[in-house]
């Protein structure tokens, strides 16, 4: 469903929505598990407990549900989860929803919540919030690499862009480079434009075994042939390279070593840019550009639809909307309506392997999935 | 459906008269900007009016309806009701509108009472008005809607809250400077803002008092009026919403169909900023200084918690007349005395003494 301002939908019912349009988009396949990605319904709803409480709503009562969290990462540690669970054997078909709501809150209120996915006692004691920890990291980028003010310009433009044309988006509105260069700051160096606009958002996936899919079951599906999670030091005072995003280079390392492919085979990458400066340092953690060049792939159209490496095809986190714990479902639906070709005016052509990765807690965690199309 | 529920009296009603108040000062909105976000960020008017030393709601309200009474030319004594709407009456216990209805000698053979509905306080009481007079129990009572409004000193609504107001005299159609060809009311339990018992400032829910509360309940009242009334937004010369920014009743009413030129002339808030009960009464004010016979006005004003109130009005014959009996609204925005933050704080009592 699109992220936004839903101020008439609870946490509950966008669940639902989700559960429900995944459910029929697969044919009514009926899960036997059920997990759910989400960071801040403990704080902000005052809700924890989610699996039981989705699962029974989403007349699923009595199947195993249980809440992965794993900051702005949960929704592809959920996967993860999900796709162990049906790769040993234990299950057949999985449901994974990832869902959040923030509107019933306050901004202030909101950016505590969102300060507990940092080391709280080393970090959020001392102010440290999302937005400036990114703050941080990309004036130590423009410092360390000589990059130009406005060099994460380019992906805010490309999300924008991307995001006129989807439906589901929050943002379907283009951008120019001159009002990014107006835009109000939010954290020096960052301006409105380079922080991901979080809102309520659900998004869900029916996951199976091939073997386990019914008879005549004819629609297009979609594989997923490499699935990693790596995490590294949670406080990034800890971290020897603040700007080199560990985990997400050993999941993106480790998925591709399953999947039996190199970088070159990627299609697309659905990335995660809650703010500008991860979409630049997760290009560099991949491979995708050396250190301190992320930034160019946005400058020449490489990312762009009909680029090299398309990233936020549907507009990304920027543009569709930050939707929390539930991106890593959002990118990996998006994933797999490029490679089954339902991505319309969004669509990339000839995608035949994504690679999917979020971020949480400023890398702290990182979930990487390839997904090919299935023959 | 639309035809039952517009607000129609027995009687047809109409403004017999009209006044404005607007305080002198002026605390432009980069002053706060300067004190409280080093000069930097979007500023969402240029200035707002300031109630001086000696000046409140009950005084502010003496001043709109004394106008209103010139305009009216009418023995006081005849006004059977007066009502003040704000969210910013002196006590909170003891009316204000005794102390108006005593000072212009509309006692003691009168009602009198305050009403409460966040900024569409004062339209609440013309709607009240409108059913007193129009059943017949009085021929003429005043509805005001003055504010001395309030924002916590760094919040968003510390740059717009502003003072001001204004005051209507409810008559018989026949004798009036505008009719009312008709009333509508939506409410809806919508906690958008809000000011809690004996606490000094308000509250409010960010960007929910945007469109759930906001747009919803201003458009939805004027679309069900319009369509009551078989009217479309090019039948009226002109239009008026509630006033909480600039960027607000602009969106409103393009959304409504209505051109710039249509709300030019009632949109105050750049220069008064948002008087809160008093808002698109002053701006209807306006409107009314520059209307001519035979013009239709749309009036729709918003409460947060929340509701709308929306009037369809006919300027008549009577009104080039007499509204030169009173200072035209302009010339109270164009009055202006600058302040800095320094004056505002002393004069706002925001420096707790002891």
């Amino acid at each position: 469903m699109p992220v936004g301002e839903h101020w008439d939908l609870s946490l509950r019912h966008l669940g639902l929505e989700a559960m429900s349009a995944a459910s029929a988009d697969s044919g009514g396949l009926r899960p036997q598990a059920l997990y759910v990605a989400n960071m801040l319904a403990p704080v902000l709803s005052g809700q924890s407990h989610l699996g039981a409480l989705l699962a029974d709503f989403a007349g699923l009562r009595g199947i195993e549900a249980s809440t992965i969290e794993a900051s702005g990462a949960s929704g592809g540690v959920a996967v993860r989860q999900a796709y162990l669970a049906l790769a040993s054997g234990a299950i057949d078909v999985a449901l994974v929803l990832g869902v959040e709501k923030v509107t019933d809150k306050t901004s202030g209120q909101v950016q505590a919540a969102l300060a507990t996915a940092t080391d709280s006692e080393y970090e959020a004691v001392q102010g440290v919030t999302p937005s400036t920890q990114a703050a941080l990291l990309m004036q130590r980028y423009l410092y360390e690499h000589g990059a130009p003010k406005d060099s994460m310009a380019g992906f805010s433009l490309t999300a924008h862009q991307n995001a006129v044309t989807n439906p589901n988006a929050m943002f379907r509105k283009a951008i120019r480079r001159e009002q990014y260069a107006k835009a109000p700051i939010v954290s020096e160096p960052l301006n409105t434009f380079d922080v991901a606009p979080l809102a309520d958002g659900a998004a869900a996936l029916v996951l199976a075994r091939a073997a386990a899919l019914p008879e005549g079951h004819d629609r297009p599906w979609v594989e997923i042939t490499g699935s990693a999670v790596a995490t590294c030091a949670l406080a990034v005072h800890d971290r020897s390279d603040p700007l080199h995003l560990i985990a997400a280079s050993q999941s993106a390392e480790a998925a591709l070593m399953q999947a039996d492919l190199s970088l070159g085979d990627i299609g697309l990458f659905e990335l995660h840019d809650s703010f500008s400066i991860f979409a630049a340092l997760s290009l560099e953690a991949a491979g995708f550009a050396a250190r301190g060049a992320g930034w160019k792939l946005a400058q020449n159209g490489d990312i762009s639809l009909a680029g090299r490496i398309p990233i936020a095809t549907f507009g990304g986190s920027k543009a569709r909307g930050d939707p929390g714990a539930a991106t890593g479902i959002y990118q990996l639906a998006e994933a797999t309506l490029q490679l089954e070709g339902r991505a319309n005016e969004n669509q990339v052509t000839d995608a035949s392997i994504a690679m999917t990765q979020c971020l949480g807690g400023s890398g702290a965690t990182a979930s990487t999935h390839i997904l090919r199309r299935a023959e | 459906m639309a035809e039952n529920k517009i607000l129609k009296p027995i009687r047809e009603t109409g403004f017999a008269g009209y006044g404005a108040y607007i305080p002198q000062y002026r605390l432009p909105a980069k002053e706060v900007a300067r004190i409280w976000t080093d000069g930097k960020g979007g500023l969402p008017i240029n200035e707002k009016a300031v109630a001086g030393l000696d000046e409140d709601v009950i005084t502010m309200s003496i001043e709109a309806a004394r106008n209103a009474l010139a305009r009216a030319d009418l023995d006081p004594s005849s006004i059977r009701a007066v009502w003040v709407g704000s969210e910013s009456h002196p006590y909170a216990v003891k009316p204000t509108s005794t102390v108006v209805a005593e000072a212009i000698g509309a006692t003691p053979h009168t009602q009198a009472a305050d009403w409460e509905f966040a900024c569409k306080a004062g339209t609440e009481a013309i709607q009240a008005a409108i059913g007193f007079v129009g059943s017949g129990m009085a021929n003429y009572a005043l509805a005001i809607g003055m504010d001395t409004a309030q924002g916590r000193p760094g919040d968003a609504l510390e740059y717009t809250a502003g003072a001001g107001g204004a005051a209507f005299i409810i008559g018989p159609a026949e004798d009036a400077v505008c009719v009312i060809q008709g009333s509508y009311s939506y409410a809806t339990d919508t906690p958008d803002f809000w000011r809690r018992a004996n606490e000094t400032y308000p509250e409010h829910g960010e960007r929910f008092t945007g469109e759930p509360a906001y747009f919803s309940h201003i458009r939805t009242a004027a679309e069900f009026l319009m369509e009551a009334m078989e009217t479309t937004a090019s039948d009226y010369r002109f239009a008026v919403f509630h006033q909480p920014n600039t960027k607000f009743p602009v969106r409103v009413a393009k959304s409504l169909g209505f051109e710039r030129e249509q709300i030019e002339a009632g949109l105050l808030v750049p220069d008064i900023g948002n008087t809160y009960a008093g808002s698109a009464m002053v701006g209807l004010t306006s409107i009314l200084d520059v209307a001519e016979p035979g013009d239709r006005i749309l009036m729709v004003s918003y409460g947060s918690g929340a509701g709308s109130d929306a009037f369809g009005l006919l300027a008549t014959d009577a009104l080039p007349e007499r509204r030169k009996a009173a200072p035209e609204t302009l010339s109270y925005v164009k009055r202006r005395t600058e302040i800095d933050y320094a004056t505002y704080a002393r004069y706002r009592g925001k420096l707790v003494l002891k």
